[in-house]
């Protein structure tokens, strides 16, 4: 009894920690940008809540784009998934490996790969000109959906295959000798199943592109695609009206609770009891089955792999003849991503283990809020923070990969924390018996039996930091640069070829990462 | 314990002698001070006179400058424009520059004692000039060419360029300038963030024109011997974008800031700008340009809002620009 009581309040001590890192880095730098606003800033006319109407425009189209965006990935991502989950194919792994890729991209590239699929002069409207056909144009309201949806597809894939693997092969042998057909399969096991990860996919998803900002404007079509994420720049870079700025942050945490609030209400946590982790064979293929499974992993594959081959294409002929600096900026990438990933483990087990024990949502939804800040407003609050006592650019590969973990910990507590809640189930009072806790817990039982979502978890931080520009910018001096850094400054030295080389690079390397962890993880089970 | 004394000793020497090279912090945007901007080259030349170390410091230099207030150990600042110098001006941060600038070689006579310009250019649309033969040879052409001609420009909420076509735009039509933007609506394929989404989307063929500068060609006549890119050049003229740099008034470093605002204006300098920050040196004669340079098509007129004026524009222009560009 004495033992238990140790382990919670150790529990309840890491967790409240992490979750006050969390908290300082998003409310905290918000408060601070606030509190920096020169005071008495004028109201513009026609202001509701202190908003124009301008910002209750990118209000609106915000929360469309992100839910429209959220449902679309989700929708497709469940044949994916249902496919990858049932089918054994030559090059399946490498497929699983590739869905990461495209939500690891930097923005910047991404876009061009789209694009030279997608665009004017891409190879889907020159195909279709070719037949005799009009031209598509990816830019819109259209360009933004399928922009995000490339994006997160392969996300809500992934976290919807967890799901489908995680119900034991038992099960499916069980329904079997009792002659389940596909129908009765599914209802009895998938979709619960379903209906526990579905709405947690849904938020994630949602949540991302609730900041989503240059592809937005970029593939919108113009300032009709404006996000409230862009209206904070805009505050920021236009008006230098820090008021302003973090009363739009916190509107984007709002939109981010409310929406949580109804995920997390609409989740229904299920059992679906322990197995001994055999390989899933299911008895009930049917030929229609196949054919559907065959059309669903095919679209993913060409939707995915055609806008990364188009980067590989352009970017390959340079890589041989990239500036020595480039390879620099990568090493130091890969610190940080590593330095990064770390962090994200450090700061989401305690958090998830917490919520498990406590069974309490707001502790893992306070996690979720980093996905809803402003990756700017984080910036500006810790620059405000450090500048009196040290020089910010002394610090800027720490915060860097800091605030990458903070920005990676909500896809960590997603893979991790139901994940965590079902071993706690099955295995908690056992090893609670036998006064199993802090480290040893850790070692026999949360290593062991989370490994794959810890392994996915530890790729996707890694991977994501590496690619993201995150807040260097604000912090960096011209020898500390990131690899996605270095890119940008290429561009913008009209290094166009030497561009696409590096993000050549960003991309193999990002995937390196990614496969290295994600491998690890699912090494034993997958196989 | 001898050995100790004497390693603190050759420590506390290093450290003094580290103490007495001074040291100039210069805050620049990421591309002046990126290894492929003109950044280096200046911190070379100028520690070779100054016995000084010459440290860049970049980012988003005005918000940050506005961020740190008094307490910025900024010595001097480059890569301002007029378009924001004015609340670079409001802040009281700066002190005069001290430099003689009757005899720049700008089109523009230049009075202010406080903002020093270092190099120019103008906005321009580029285009490639084997694709589109007929290029526009006035904005009112531009307005009016076919829609299929898609332009590709940047988000003057975001982008500096962006912000400065807003003002070309209403320096040529004033209260016009609402149906000019009408009409280029339906040309423009998209609005990008920054300058290098825009210009990556051009380069790669996705549009036609491209906003940038009048200089843009020269990159690719010198560096790649490429042809190809020219600026359309409009009789109304092009709107004149200057880039500054100023001396902060609590500089700890006064005398080295004052040698560097002197540098700036150096031949050596000067000389530099044109192939590392692809633009027209403010203090450099003709015959010294690289050749490239001669190549480039220069407008007639150029167009100019004093920052005062931008500054009482810049939000009436962007209301235009969005009412127009939300429809």
């Amino acid at each position: 009894m004495a033992r238990r009581f140790v382990e919670i309040n150790r529990t309840t001590t890491l967790g409240t920690l992490a979750l006050g890192v969390v908290v300082c880095l998003t409310l905290g730098t918000l408060l601070v940008v606030a509190l920096r606003a020169e005071l008495g800033a004028a109201p513009d006319s026609g202001a509701t809540l202190g908003l124009i109407p301008r910002d209750w425009a990118a209000i609106r189209f915000t929360l469309w784009q992100a839910a429209l965006s959220a449902l679309f990935s989700v929708l497709l991502a469940i044949p994916v998934a249902r496919a990858l989950a049932r089918r054994r194919f030559k090059g399946r792994g490498v497929l699983i490996t590739l869905l990461g890729v495209p939500f690891i991209l930097p923005v910047i590239v991404a876009i061009f790969g789209l694009i030279s699929v997608f665009g004017r002069k891409g190879l889907v409207s020159q195909g279709l000109m070719a037949l005799g056909f009009e031209p598509i144009s990816i830019y819109g309201y259209h360009g933004v959906i399928l922009a995000h949806v490339f994006f997160n597809l392969p996300l809500a894939t992934r976290l919807i295959l967890q799901g489908w693997l995680s119900i034991p092969a038992e099960r499916f042998r069980l329904a079997a000798s009792l002659g389940m057909g596909s129908r009765d399969i599914a209802r009895t096991l998938e979709r619960p199943m379903l209906r526990e990860v579905i709405p947690g996919a849904f938020l994630v998803i949602f949540l991302i592109c609730l900041s989503s900002f240059a592809v937005a404007l970029a593939l919108g079509g113009g300032p009709r695609a404006t996000t409230v994420e862009l209206a904070i720049y805009e505050a920021f870079r236009f008006d230098f009206d820090l008021g302003r700025a973090a009363k739009l942050a916190l509107v984007q945490f709002a939109m981010g609770a409310a929406a949580a609030t109804i995920a997390l209400r609409v989740a229904i946590p299920q059992d679906t009891g322990t197995g001994l982790d055999r390989a899933v064979t299911r008895w009930d293929s049917t030929p229609m089955q196949r054919g559907l499974d065959v059309i669903s992993i095919s679209f993913a594959a060409l939707f995915l792999v055609l806008p990364l081959s188009m980067i590989l294409m352009n970017g390959v002929p340079g890589l041989a003849s990239l500036p020595g600096d480039v390879w620099w900026a990568a090493l130091r990438s890969i610190s940080v991503a590593l330095g990064s990933a770390a962090l994200t483990l450090a700061l989401a087990l305690p958090i998830a283990a917490y919520a498990v024990r406590r069974g309490s949502r707001l502790i893992e939804g306070v996690g979720y809020l980093t996905i809803a800040a402003s990756p700017l407003v984080i910036g500006t609050g810790l620059f405000i923070v450090i500048f009196p006592f040290m020089r910010p650019s002394d610090l800027a590969l720490p915060v860097t990969a800091l605030v990458n973990a903070a920005m990676s910990l909500p896809f960590a507590l997603r893979i991790i924390a139901p994940a965590m809640a079902q071993v706690e189930r099955n295995y908690g009072p056992l090893a609670d018996g036998l006064g199993l806790v802090g480290v040893t817990r850790l070692r026999l039982i949360w290593l062991p039996r989370l490994r794959r979502q810890i392994g996915f978890s530890l790729g996707l931080a890694a991977a994501l930091s590496m690619g993201d520009l995150g807040v260097i910018a604000m912090f960096a001096n011209p020898e500390i640069a990131t690899l996605p850094l270095q890119l940008y400054r290429l561009m913008s030295a009209y290094r166009m070829a030497d561009a696409a080389a590096a993000a050549v690079l960003l991309l193999g390397l990002s995937l390196l990462l990614f496969w290295i962890f994600d491998r690890g993880g699912r090494a034993d089970a997958d196989t | 314990m001898k050995k100790t004394s004497l390693v603190a000793g050759a420590l506390l020497i290093a450290g003094a002698a580290h103490a007495e090279t001074p040291v100039l912090q210069v805050y620049a945007p990421d591309y002046f001070a990126s290894e492929w901007g003109p950044g280096p080259g200046i911190e070379k030349g100028f520690e070779a006179q100054c016995n000084c170390d010459l440290q860049f410091v970049t980012g988003d230099v005005l918000p940050r400058l506005l961020l740190e207030g008094e307490r910025t150990e900024a010595d001097v600042v480059i890569g301002l424009n007029t378009d924001v110098t004015a609340r670079a001006r409001a802040s009281g941060l700066f002190a005069p520059h001290g430099q003689n600038t009757a005899d720049l070689t700008m089109p523009i006579d230049w009075n202010d004692d406080t903002f020093l310009p270092f190099n120019y250019s103008y906005t321009a649309f580029i285009y490639d000039n084997t694709k589109l033969e007929a290029a526009p040879t006035s904005f009112d052409a531009l307005l009016s060419l076919p829609d299929d001609i898609k332009i590709v420009i940047q988000d003057p909420r975001a982008s500096i360029s962006g912000q400065a076509l807003m003002l070309w735009v209403k320096a040529i039509y004033g209260e016009k300038a609402p149906e000019a933007w009408d009409k280029l609506a339906p040309k423009v394929l998209t609005v990008t963030k920054g300058w290098s989404e825009s210009y990556g989307m051009f380069t790669d063929g996705e549009a036609d024109m491209v906003l940038s500068y009048i200089t843009s060609p020269a990159y690719h006549i010198i560096a790649e011997e490429d042809m190809t890119k020219s600026a359309a050049i409009f009789d109304e003229g092009h709107y004149f974008f200057v880039e500054l740099a100023g001396k902060i008034a609590g500089t700890d470093q006064p005398e080295l800031a004052d040698a560097f605002m002197n540098y700036v204006l150096s031949e050596e300098f000067q000389a530099a700008i044109p192939t590392s920050n692809w633009s027209f040196p403010a203090k450099l004669a003709d015959d010294k340009l690289p050749e490239g340079f001669g190549k480039l098509a220069v407008p007639a007129k150029a167009l100019f809002f004093s920052e005062d004026e931008a500054e009482a524009l810049r939000k009436p222009a962007l209301d235009e620009w969005l009412a127009a560009s939300w429809k």
